[in-house]
């Protein structure tokens, strides 16, 4: 897994440093879901124990997974949604105010 | 005591204020609280001289071991009455001679929070706060300097003061750290008390260089002397207070303080007499040369720091009760001497000796206590500068080491000293009556007061020096030489001898070349050039070089383009993290890849396989396709590894993200192919750099699990305290309620910003 976890990011970081900026934005997808996919990672994997309590007990029977590393990217999945809906939204508006999708010619603030 | 010293950083922020509503009288009103501190210091006197020390504790950062403590024994009584006591007069004086200065409030306050932070510098215990107060005396100086702002050489002046002193400052705060390492307090109190401790550790040459540094900047010793002069930039009052009592003192004031832990080695004699005797020479010569009024008493500063440096080098006692004298001495006559040059300037216009001559009828009293301190200034009797000069010139002879060296710069100092004095008591005020810019007229009482008293007490400390030794002096020495008692004396008339005699040669050729100053200054015309090549050009050059430098950094760093932002990031954070990982040594356990499950390794590949077909795609709709394919995968992944409610959030959330994508792309242009071969590999190296980074973290954090999770704590009291079975819910929405509270902040933000954006381009279309 940890494996996986540094290609994605390899592939990411790829696509956020080419110029284009629909790149950047699948870049910026890639990002969020390898982020989530770490710390998962990180937290250790265990199969077929999810965090729930049975009615009438009061812990979870047996090892069950890591509920805070959960509840962190749970989070973290619907804030990167928002940035993500966000950035989309303005690189759409920044390339009809500019007219260009190539970042070097975008760097200019007069333009 | 704190509230002693508090007080004046209240006035100052009401001085503003207090100035409006007293008008013209503004500084007599103001100097009313130094009259106050310096009675309230004097209190402490009868104690001080009794041989008591005075600590005072106040706490202030308990959890670092930091307190506001206050030290006061002769040392640090000697420098508060002079700084409270010559404050009062700067304060009155500068009401006056600003009175026209539209800035004249934000003078107060600048004036009066120097002044609460040199009572700091010169009262602290703790040494954290002293270094606290000796930066806010830097900072206040700089201001002070660059009063003028509107004058490019005031605020260049300024600025070189600043970083002088700053730089020595940062210097100090090494110093001062190692200090209390090797002395085991950051008490000065208990650091003087083990001063055998400090001298033989390890850490001894290193925090005697970094100090020697802090203290040799603020008190402008060669080659950092170059500053003092320039500082002259700023207003008369100001000059007076920085040269007197204050900024350039405390410099000496530390080698003074830390004479008892740092003093006696062979390492602080040399270093401290020989830059010490060296500055003395320079300053006097430089003095000698120069003609503009501040200029000659700037430079005859730099002598007298010198001179006190070398004698706290020397450190025998009778040297330690010589430097205390010179320091008093000094600080009464460059007051006197500096206040003055105000006068000079303010009622006759002049600023140069040259222009000046004949001016004793029309400012009498002036002149007479001009001509008084000017005295004091060249060490004739029977001033105190007299009494102070026979000791120093008595503790040179007696000096352990060097002898014939120091004793040569010390004549030769005399000799241009005396000839200074010269400059300063008589140019102005004897022979042809000269044209002055303006028709010169006696000062009013508020210029006056301040020569006058300061240049009285340097006679009546010099017709009766023991009444200096025993009111302040030998407990000040005693202090410097670490609470023991000093085996000298004051006196007008030490008997037939050496010091003498070198006295008297001095006083005859130091007339003899005032005789012949014009023609001494064209024969030294030749310095001008060489000057050019002085510390003040390494000064200068080093500026230039941190301007290019900085230039470059910038042009490499802030290029703009995001991706090269990126790039640095990510390498910086990848060669750090690989640094890491090489010093301590990572842990790489047995991988347990035989673990795998067959759809497990399944659906990875189809995770994998579909991000690399988004990244090598070049069609937008073959790229979204692969990512959602991709996000679906990642939502199994959490499905099959325990945490279904992350699964399913991902599915909606993917799903959204596909029609967004669809949606917005499709209104952008086709994928653009601006890159070089050569590029995207070097790109790709830069991502396979991080991502292998990634993955040795994820590796190692998996074989070091230092603690237990703190998940625990939520499991067990999620159905007790938050009445749920399912735990990631109740974590969510109980126990770290206000988490999501901020989460769904941020998804109005977007939303706001989303729709902001999108409202506007309609308007736009509309218009």
């Amino acid at each position: 897994m940890a494996f996986v976890v540094g290609g994605l990011y390899a592939a990411a970081i790829y696509m956020m440093l080419r110029r284009s900026i629909v790149k950047l934005v699948i870049g910026l997808v890639l990002l969020s879901n390898a982020a989530n996919l770490l710390i998962f990672t990180a937290s250790g994997l265990t199969r077929g124990a999810p965090p729930l309590i049975n009615a009438g007990d009061v812990l979870p029977p047996g090892i069950s997974a890591d509920p805070l590393a959960q509840a962190l990217i749970l989070t973290a999945i619907v804030i990167g949604f928002g940035v993500l809906a966000f950035a989309v939204v303005l690189i759409h508006r920044a390339f009809e105010v500019v007219g260009v999708d190539d970042m070097d010619k975008m760097k200019d603030t007069d333009t | 005591m704190l509230y002693a010293i508090l007080s004046t950083f209240v006035l100052a922020a009401l001085a503003p204020w207090v100035h409006q509503q007293a008008g013209r009288h503004s500084g007599w009103v103001l100097a009313l609280l130094p009259a106050g501190l310096f009675l309230y210091f004097a209190r402490f006197l009868p104690a001080i001289n009794a041989g008591e020390v005075v600590v005072l504790v106040t706490p202030w950062m308990p959890g670092l071991d930091i307190q506001l403590s206050f030290l006061v024994d002769g040392l640090s009584l000697l420098f508060a009455l002079l700084i409270s006591g010559i404050g009062f007069f700067i304060v009155s004086y500068a009401g006056r001679y600003l009175e026209k200065s539209r800035d004249l409030g934000r003078f107060y306050v600048l004036i009066l929070s120097f002044m609460g932070s040199m009572l700091g510098l010169v009262l602290a215990d703790n040494l954290v706060a002293m270094f606290v107060f000796w930066e806010l005396t830097s900072v206040t100086s700089y201001l002070l300097i660059g009063y003028n702002h509107e004058d490019l050489k005031a605020r260049k002046a300024a600025l070189q003061g600043l970083i002088v002193t700053v730089a020595g400052g940062l210097a100090l705060l090494a110093g001062i750290v190692m200090l209390a390492i090797a002395g085991g307090s950051y008490e000065l109190s208990e650091i003087l008390n083990s001063g055998d401790a400090v001298r033989e550790h390890a850490l001894y040459l290193p925090l005697l260089i970094l100090i020697l540094l802090g203290a040799f900047t603020k008190s402008a010793q060669v080659p950092f002397h170059f500053w003092l002069p320039n500082a002259m930039a700023a207003p008369t009052p100001v000059s007076a207070y920085l040269h007197s009592a204050t900024m350039v003192k405390a410099g000496v004031y530390l080698l003074a303080r830390l004479n008892p832990s740092l003093g006696g080695t062979e390492v602080w004699f040399t270093v401290l007499a020989l830059f010490g005797a060296a500055t003395m020479f320079t300053g006097v010569f430089l003095a000698f040369r120069s003609t503009g009024i501040k200029s000659v008493l700037a430079y005859s500063t730099v002598m007298a720091l010198g001179t006190l440096t070398m004698l706290i080098g020397i450190g025998t006692e009778t040297a330690l009760l010589a430097a205390m004298a010179f320091l008093l001495a000094h600080s009464l006559y460059k007051g006197a001497l500096f206040l003055v040059a105000g006068i000079l300037d303010h009622e006759a216009g002049a600023k140069d000796f040259l222009q000046t001559g004949g001016l004793r009828a029309a400012l009498p009293v002036t002149s007479a206590f001009a001509i008084l301190a000017a005295l004091s200034l060249g060490g004739i009797v029977p001033l105190f500068g007299f009494v102070a000069k026979e000791l120093m010139l008595e503790s040179v002879l007696g000096a352990p080491g060097w002898v014939p060296l120091l004793a040569l710069l010390a004549i030769a100092s005399a000799i241009l000293g005396v000839a200074v004095a010269a400059i300063v008591g008589i140019r102005p005020w004897f022979g042809k009556r000269v044209e002055m810019p303006k028709q010169p007229h006696e000062a009013p009482p508020a210029l006056i007061a301040g020569p006058a008293v300061l240049a009285s007490l340097g006679l009546i400390f010099g017709l009766g020096p023991g009444l200096a030794e025993g009111g302040i002096l030998a407990a000040a020495a005693r202090a410097v030489n670490g609470g023991e008692p000093v085996d000298a004396y004051l006196s007008l008339w030490h008997g037939l001898n050496w010091p003498l005699a070198i006295s008297t040669v001095a006083l005859v050729l130091g007339l003899l070349l005032y005789r012949h100053w014009d023609r001494a200054r064209a024969a030294l015309a030749w310095m001008e050039t060489a000057a050019k090549y002085g510390p003040e050009r390494a000064y200068d050059w080093m500026m230039d070089g941190v301007v290019r430098v900085s230039e470059w950094q910038t042009r490499l760093l802030q290029s703009g383009y995001l991706r090269y932002y990126i790039m640095f990031i990510i390498l910086t954070t990848a060669a750090m993290v690989g640094m890491t990982a090489r010093i301590h040594g990572v842990s790489v356990g047995p991988l347990h890849l035989d673990d795998l499950r067959f759809y497990e390794l399944t659906i990875v590949s189809v995770m994998v396989a579909s991000a690399l077909f988004a990244v090598l795609s070049r069609s937008r709709l073959a790229a979204v396709a692969a990512l959602g394919s991709f996000g679906f995968t990642v939502a199994l992944m959490f499905v099959m590894f325990s945490a279904a409610d992350v699964g399913i959030t991902q599915i909606l959330v993917e799903t959204l993200t596909v029609i967004l994508l669809v949606l917005v792309l499709f209104r952008l242009p086709g994928f653009l192919g601006l890159s070089s071969r050569w590029i995207k590999l070097r790109d790709a190296s830069v991502a396979l750099a991080a991502g292998g980074m990634i993955t040795l973290l994820l590796i190692s954090t998996h074989n070091a699990r230092g603690f237990d999770s703190i998940a625990w704590y939520f499991i067990e009291e999620s159905v007790p305290s938050g009445y749920g079975r399912n735990i990631v819910n109740v974590i969510l929405v109980d126990f770290r309620a206000l988490d999501t509270l901020g989460e769904i902040f941020v998804l109005a933000l977007a939303a706001v910003g989303v729709y902001a954006m999108i409202r506007f381009r309609a308007e736009d279309k509309k218009s």
